[in-house]
């Protein structure tokens, strides 16, 4: 797709994670928006610096130096808007994951309904629920209160009654939210966010607004089989970046210097992800993944409808270690293509958690790091596939959706030693299904992109288009189920200059196909023995055009869901014949 | 590169913040002495409250109700003291079913806050309130040995410190321990007998310090009543020379064995203060701020190399290529034992 300039403002970017700070920088090269460089710095949230301040400056004179094109002033502030002589920019957009989850209390009325919206609501943000409050739970009164206050919540989420639906219940429920919170010192007052019977909201504003700050939204659950979180979400962005400022110096600044185009970087990469999909295959939808630090964030569109999850629970920083709360350790081990014990595993999950921003220096580290990437992409799709419209759709149930392209983010794939280990850990942790392309955010610019789509379309698009991102393949991966060695797909491949090669591919293969970056071919697929390819149903096939990448085309023919071989030596020998042939 | 401090210094000035996790009351003043185990402030951490429904009690409406309510908010009231009443024939009245304090009345209802314990905030080590944070504790200054650690059971406690360390890689076994070390803080090895928690229990030490601990001990230290502190990590590592050297020749002293959790955003650590008297030129330096530099003292923190101390040669100013693969800014770095090492920025933290 090819866009024309319009405007012609150069943007920076800051994207502040809990282990690294960025500063992008985003400017027209040749009437078209071009990635230029970034800065990175530590993030100083903490002690000694406690102030983002320090760690976004040391991020721009870094990128200063790079680019060699000055951007602060002598005062040290911004240097809004450019100037003739190519000094400053023109816009700042920031994004935030630093920071301790937001604490929150959920309540709702039923169980199932109502109260799991607004499990689902603080799920698309930095959130943890420490509390949760329903007419079901059976507590008194005067027990949800001493809940909520043993909770101490930065943010109540209130979502009670389908629109028109009970009020007497609701208002119950509200008075313990109110007496809570008027029995805290004002200063430690949480945030109440309503967003339940709408019909109520006037008598929810005189009764929670004196004692806190409430805000408004649309009910998240307006009947029992809808749910609508997009609107309650911009709320939560809002009352996200509230807390932030509370919490930590410097946060208040920049979003005043980015006029109040500050947000979480989870929701500005969800932001990016559904913009995508207005461009891609209306049919199939567009997943994007973030393995960073201190969370995972899946983001799934089609045709502009987002499902967005966070889960702060997990990533490879200081919550590491908690990947074994939902998996036994022999979950992660299988992955391994070395022989690691499991107690080493689990001492490196630990003193990784110890020193999150630290860097796996040897293969055994790197394995096991990798082999947790693996078991967290599983995780977190899983989870977030059963939240998905049925819009999208996928050759069975626990196997990944149509979608196309998969965007990948987050160091431990975007930084691993090689292309081939980027993308095998990708292939065994998401398990894509059909015909897809792989591609990775090299420059971690996806969020920063998201946040900066609301304030220049057009950056969003070119850079996308250009080579800030590294484009691994195509992956084909048929789905099914067959004994190893029984061929499952024929596939010929004719090429630009009109060359054609034929495959057969047996099961329980990895293949490739070369296909330089930028070159097209035309490939005509013929599933086997039923297996489906996302063409029309099972052994259905048909041509595609695929665009070449660092990889090729790769043909995954381990099946869906995989089935790693249960002998031991035979599994870390189909797991190092499979690097192999990715090139490692 | 901004180099991460870690403290382990035979003598140093130290403050620290000391503060509740919830609003509550201080109860020292600036320049006051106090103890570790002195309580510097306490807060309800696990509030209480009863909500009396006066109006279905009395069986009136609520504007009734409201006008029987005997007590206003703020009120001290004792168990059975009158609440709210006469009402009836039957003279129906609400009494208080336990000792506290009226926090509403109104709306038919009274909400009474019961007396339960607050949560004590104790010095942790002894020394000169220097400052008082509102709300929250209080600062506290004082001169001594310093060595952090990287896990804590969440404990505190101060007493008498004897090591059980005979060399950096020794380990500590149950049958290391005796009547003898009653009321002590033991220094000891690596540890992956959970036993030698309860046996710690049963004797009873004040605390345990492990150079490095078998992650399965990490539940069993966790229910303990006693502050348990790594100092190394998880699996076998050997105790920095540093630090080895520090804490053996502090044995027999009291020291303060803050086992706290490590908690990234307020950039608190487990840590062993030992006090010691100094003269006034000593500077606080928990708030260094440096880059890394060559000549720097390093302690390493990822294998292969883990827990090994050294000295910064070169600095690399191009990414540098490790075993794994990977590629990031690193150093070079002479050990005790002369050896050169290639080790990542971000697996190293600088020594004060």
């Amino acid at each position: 797709m090819m866009s024309s300039i319009v405007v012609t403002d150069s943007i920076l970017a800051i994207d502040i994670g809990s282990v690294t700070t960025r500063a992008a920088l985003f400017d027209v090269v040749g009437s078209r928006y071009r990635f230029m460089a970034a800065g990175t710095a530590p993030t100083t949230a903490s002690p000694p610096f406690s102030d983002v301040r320090e760690g976004v400056n040391r991020a721009i004179y870094r990128l200063q130096e790079i680019t060699g094109r000055l951007l602060l002033g002598s005062d040290g502030g911004l240097l809004i808007p450019s100037q003739p002589d190519g000094t400053g920019l023109d816009k700042l957009v920031v994004t935030l994951s630093a920071g301790a989850n937001i604490r929150v209390v959920a309540v709702g009325l039923l169980e199932n309904v109502s109260l799991e919206s607004a499990r689902n609501l603080a799920s698309t943000t930095y959130a943890t629920v420490t509390e949760t409050i329903s007419i079901n739970d059976r507590r008194k009164q005067d027990e949800r209160i001493d809940a909520i206050l043993r909770a101490r919540p930065d943010l109540i989420i209130v979502a009670g009654g389908i629109d028109g639906g009970a009020e007497q219940s609701v208002h119950k429920l509200l008075e313990a939210v109110g007496l809570a919170c008027y029995l805290l010192p004002r200063s430690q007052r949480p945030q109440v966010l309503y967003a339940g019977n709408s019909a109520i909201q006037e008598a929810v504003e005189s009764a929670i607004a004196p004692i806190t700050d409430l805000h408004m939204a649309p009910n998240i659950r307006p009947s029992i089989p809808v749910e609508q979180l997009t609107p309650a979400q911009a709320q939560l962005t809002k009352i996200f970046k509230t807390i932030r400022s509370q919490e930590m110096y410097g946060v208040m600044d920049f979003d005043q210097w980015a006029e109040g185009r500050i947000l979480p970087s989870s929701t500005a990469f969800g932001r990016i992800i559904r913009f995508l999909s207005h461009i891609y295959d209306p049919k199939k939808g567009v997943l994007g993944i973030d393995i960073g630090a201190s969370a995972v964030t899946v983001a799934a569109a089609l045709k502009g409808e987002l499902t967005l999850r966070v889960f702060p629970q997990l990533g490879l920083g200081d919550a590491i270690h908690q990947i074994l709360n939902y998996m036994p350790i022999e979950q992660i081990s299988r992955w391994l293509p070395e022989d690691i014990a499991n107690d080493d595993v689990r001492n490196y999950l630990y003193n990784k958690s110890i020193y999150p921003a630290s860097l796996p220096a040897t293969r055994e580290e790197l394995f096991i790091e990798q082999a947790v990437a693996r078991q967290m992409l599983r995780l977190t799709t899983q989870k977030t596939m059963s939240t998905l419209p049925p819009a999208f759709k996928s050759a069975g149930q626990n196997i990944l959706p149509w979608v196309e392209p998969i965007l990948a983010s987050g160091s431990v794939i975007s930084h691993a030693p090689t292309p081939g280990q980027s993308l095998l850990m990708l292939l065994d942790g998401l398990q894509p299904a059909g015909v897809t392309t792989i591609v990775i955010d090299q420059n971690d610019l996806l969020a920063s992109l998201g946040a900066a789509a609301e304030a220049n379309s057009l950056l969003a698009v070119q850079v996308l288009e250009s080579h800030a991102f590294l484009n691994l393949g195509t992956v084909i991966a048929p789905v099914g189920i067959a004994r190893k060695g029984t061929p499952i797909l024929r596939v010929r491949a004719t090429f630009e200059n009109g060359t054609e090669t034929k495959h057969e591919i047996k099961f329980g293969s990895i293949e490739v196909i070369p296909l330089p970056q930028g070159q097209n071919a035309q490939l005509h697929l013929q599933p086997l023995h039923r297996f489906d390819v996302g063409m029309g149903g099972p052994g259905r096939g048909g041509r595609v055009n695929v665009v070449g990448g660092t990889l090729g085309i790769v043909i995954d023919a381990r099946g869906r869901p995989i089935q790693l071989p249960t002998d031991l030596d035979r599994r870390r020998e189909a797991m190092q014949r499979w690097l192999w042939t990715l090139g490692n | 590169m901004l180099a991460p401090v870690v403290h382990i210094t035979p003598l140093t000035k130290i403050r620290r913040h000391r503060e509740l996790p919830f609003p509550g009351n201080i109860i020292v003043r600036q320049g006051q002495k106090v103890e570790a185990r002195d309580v510097i402030a306490e807060a309800q951490l696990e509030p209480e409250h009863i909500l009396l429904d006066i109006a279905r009690s009395l069986h009136v409406s609520l504007e009734k109700a409201d006008d029987l309510i005997q007590r206003a908010a703020g009120e001290f009231v004792t168990k059975d003291d009158l609440i709210a009443g006469p009402a009836g024939i039957t003279q129906r009245v609400v009494r208080a079913p336990r000792s506290g304090r009226i926090v509403v009345a109104g709306d038919g209802q009274v909400l009474m806050e019961v007396n339960t314990p607050p949560y004590e905030l104790h010095a942790g080590i002894p020394g000169t309130i220097t400052d008082l944070i509102p709300d929250r504790g209080a600062v506290i200054e004082t001169t001594g040995a310093l060595v952090q650690g990287v896990w804590g059971n969440g404990r505190a406690e101060f007493g008498l410190m004897q090591t059980k360390l005979d060399s950096p890689d020794s380990h500590l076994t149950r049958d290391m321990l005796d009547v003898s070390l009653r009321g002590a803080i033991v220094l000891g090895g690596y540890c992956d007998d959970p036993q030698v928690l309860q046996k710690a229990a049963e004797i009873p030490l004040r605390g345990l310090i492990f150079v490095s601990m078998h992650t399965a001990m990490i539940p069993h230290a966790q229910k303990a009543q006693f502050p348990v502190l790594v100092l190394e990590g998880f699996g076998f590592h050997p105790l920095n020379a540093i630090g080895y050297n520090v804490l053996v020749t502090n044995n027999g002293r009291e020291i303060a064995l803050n086992a706290e959790s490590v908690n990234h955003y307020k950039g608190i650590r487990p840590e062993i203060v030992i006090p010691l008297d100094a003269g006034n030129d000593l500077h606080d330096m928990s708030l260094a701020v440096e880059d890394f530099s060559p000549g720097q003292k390093v302690r390493i923190i990822k294998a292969p190399y883990i827990g090994k101390t050294g000295s910064i040669t070169t600095l690399s100013q191009e990414p540098l290529k490790f075993p794994s693969g990977i590629r990031a800014l690193g150093a070079y770095i002479t050990l005790a034992d002369d050896e050169q090492v290639k080790v990542p920025l971000a697996n190293l933290e600088k020594v004060i």
